[in-house]
């Protein structure tokens, strides 16, 4: 029961970074690979403020979010904006957000050195309740809570609200959707801005769910995050989360029955098996590309 | 630009040309005897100051090692020439935390040192021993544990403690003191230092005849423990002990704790680091960790060590200032065994130490060039490193 726990939480980790990451690149099309350097950069800053600004964590949340939302404006502006009109623009998008992440990295370790940071001990109340024999704490309760609220609110968003609508408008044309009257780049840049702000919120929840954060944190969820968007379907939200959720649970039950040298092997292996029996992911819809 | 390098390659050239006719056959470098006293042991005295070089890191990641180890030896030199007899003059320079730097600063302090002290790192020290082995120049290691580092050559001592030495006296002190019967150990399987240490665990609890319930591995990087500590907690242990560096003993023994996981941690020198109780709090407690030296630990030579480096710094002295410190009476020991500064008898004096007491104990150089003292075994309590009894 508690590895079932374990990995219910590890995989909700996954899922709120994946949601963000699908959010750009399942509607816009556009693979940000700066996103894992937002994650880093909101658990540094969320650390800053909790320990030099002596704020609450209930404080330090929502502006990490919104530096995540500055952060994703900056990513749009500067990696995506400028390539926009040429026919390689995701290639080109791809590859300037990398660079991006690279110059967040930089920034990071100029501010930070390469020291591992942390949260006070106490940041975040040490509540625990028993469910079946089983501990659970109040951080994980949040965590997973946060994870499904914005799953549901933003599927509902992009489904149903006039800022969706245009997303998905974008997505199918930009043409048409500018002859629409569609304000493209306003919407992308709202679009980056709330991916970011979801990839900065899992990245101090991260930070303090194990107690640690790194430069290279981005880095190690990446690969995880691209993984949990291509089993649960490229775009779906609900898929990031039930994506997400059987990352974590893959890798908890190899690391309790295989060993922990073989996480990576059965959460890759999972996506490899899933790709060839349904490539379009558990909740994707086929894809047929008009000539 | 490709005459500026030229130029700086034929200085660099001269200088080493001119360096080597100064040092007379490698041996000495007052020139003359000039360091070759009269009298031994407390009765010896040599007129010259002996020069002593330190590489420390003052700046860079481990500065904050480098600037204790320099109070710990600026202490002794002090207390040393006050004995008279025989005097020393101390040259400490920085290697900046980086290993090119520390072969130049060893260079600089080969030309014209009695022995080297440092440097602070064993990375650093693998990079720079070889210029000072090469120059039959003694060197005495202060705090590098690594594996292999009096290896190096027959004028490299050291008298930090290996994993290998502090571990088993660990893991017997914490079997004693919970009266262990089963344990968990878990250890970072792709980590040479970390890997060294599981090694000595495992031995030395076989050695024991203590019942492993289960072996886990994870990775340096990994961050969440949750998994592997519900499988050691369903083995049910006694204690579980840990090879890890602190980026995962951190959130290791905190996420231990939340998991209900209450049984004793015994760790590995990466253990070894106050930031474990800054920053997992009261998950800390109860840890068992080994050190070279223990702040807490009472002895008359200790209790002056402490109280003078109190008055004279305003703060109590770490593992590091005392293993400076001792380094220095080592030193002095050897000297005066043959009454004499020069290299090669330095370097003799030194294979003679023998039960020399120092702050960290009772010190013997083994044929190894490494020493031997007993280890203080640390449980934290009330956020703080006590002795375990």
């Amino acid at each position: 029961m508690q590895q079932i726990l374990n990995g219910v939480f590890l995989g909700s980790i996954y899922a709120l970074f994946a949601i963000g990451f699908t959010l750009v690149f399942g509607i816009l099309d556009r693979l940000n690979l700066a996103h894992p350097a937002v994650f880093a950069v909101a658990a540094f800053v969320g650390i800053e403020l909790v320990v030099s600004g002596g704020l609450s964590i209930w404080l330090a949340l929502p502006l990490s979010a919104i530096l995540g939302a500055l952060l994703g404006l900056i990513i749009e502006r500067v990696a995506f904006r400028p390539l926009k009109g040429r026919p390689d623009a995701h290639f080109g998008g791809l590859i300037a957000s990398i660079g991006l992440a690279g110059m967040f990295g930089a920034l990071l370790l100029a501010r930070y050195g390469p020291d591992t940071r942390r949260f006070p001990p106490g940041t975040f109340p040490g509540t625990s309740y028993e469910v079946f024999g089983a501990r659970v704490s109040l951080l994980q309760v949040v965590i997973l809570s946060v994870a499904i609220v914005l799953m549901v609110g933003l599927t509902w968003l992009v489904a149903k609200s006039r800022l969706g609508r245009a997303m998905r408008a974008i997505a199918e044309n930009p043409d048409a959707a500018t002859v629409l009257g569609v304000n493209v780049d306003r919407i992308t840049a709202i679009t980056f801005a709330l991916s970011s702000a979801l990839g900065a919120v899992a990245g101090v929840m991260f930070a303090m769910y194990v107690n640690s954060a790194q430069h290279g944190m981005g880095i190690a969820i990446e690969l995880k995050g691209l993984a949990v968007i291509i089993v649960g379907g490229m775009g779906s939200l609900p898929g990031a989360l039930v994506g997400g959720l059987i990352l974590g649970l893959a890798e908890v039950f190899a690391i309790a029955y295989i060993g922990a040298s073989w996480r990576d092997m059965a959460a890759f292996a999972l996506l490899f098996l899933l790709l060839v029996v349904r490539p379009q992911g558990l909740f994707g819809k086929k894809r047929v590309r008009e000539v | 630009m490709k005459n500026v390098t030229m130029a700086v390659a034929l200085t660099g050239a001269l200088a080493l040309t001119l360096t080597a006719c100064g040092d007379d056959g490698g041996s000495g470098s007052g020139g003359d005897g000039a360091l070759v006293g009269e009298g031994t042991g407390a009765d010896c005295t040599i007129e010259e100051a002996i020069p002593v070089g330190a590489a420390l890191s003052l700046t860079g990641a481990a500065a904050s090692y480098g600037a204790s180890q320099q109070k710990g030896l600026e202490l002794a030199a002090e207390e040393l020439n006050e004995v008279g007899g025989v005097t020393y003059d101390l040259t400490i320079e920085d290697d900046q935390t980086d290993a090119r730097q520390g072969i130049s600063v060893f260079e600089t302090l080969t030309a014209d040192s009695s022995i080297i002290i440092g440097p602070t790192l064993s990375n650093t020290a693998f990079q720079a021993q070889p210029v000072a082995q090469e120059a039959s120049v003694p060197v005495m290691a202060i705090s590098n544990t690594a594996a292999g580092i009096t290896e190096q050559g027959n004028y490299i001592f050291r008298n930090a403690l290996t994993e290998a030495q502090v571990i088993p006296q660990t893991v017997r002190a914490a079997v004693e003191a919970y009266d262990l019967e089963s344990v968990v150990v878990m250890y970072s399987n792709d980590d040479a230092f970390t890997e060294d240490g599981y090694k000595v665990f495992a031995e030395t609890l076989e050695e024991d005849g203590i019942d492993v319930a289960a072996t886990l591995t994870f990775s340096k990087a990994d961050t969440d423990f949750r998994a592997l500590l519900t499988e050691a907690a369903n083995a049910e242990p006694d204690a579980i002990m840990v090879s890890g560096l602190i980026e995962a003993a951190i959130p290791l023994v905190t996420q231990a704790r939340e998991l209900g996981l209450d049984v004793p941690i015994v760790g590995g020198n990466g253990f070894n680091n106050p930031q474990l109780m800054a920053d997992a709090g009261e998950a800390a407690e109860g840890v068992v960790v080994g050190a070279a030296w223990n702040s807490a630990s009472e002895g008359e030579l200790n209790n002056a060590f402490k109280a003078d480096f109190e008055e004279e710094y305003g703060h109590g002295p770490d593992q590091f200032a005392a293993q400076a410190h001792a380094a220095m009476h080592i030193i002095d020991e050897a000297v005066r065994a043959n009454c004499s500064g020069e290299r090669d008898d330095i370097q003799d004096g030194l294979g003679q130490i023998n039960e020399l007491d120092t702050v960290l104990g009772p010190i013997t150089i083994n044929s190894d060039r490494d020493a031997e003292h007993e280890a203080v075994v640390q449980v934290i309590q009330d956020g703080q490193f006590a002795v375990l009894d």
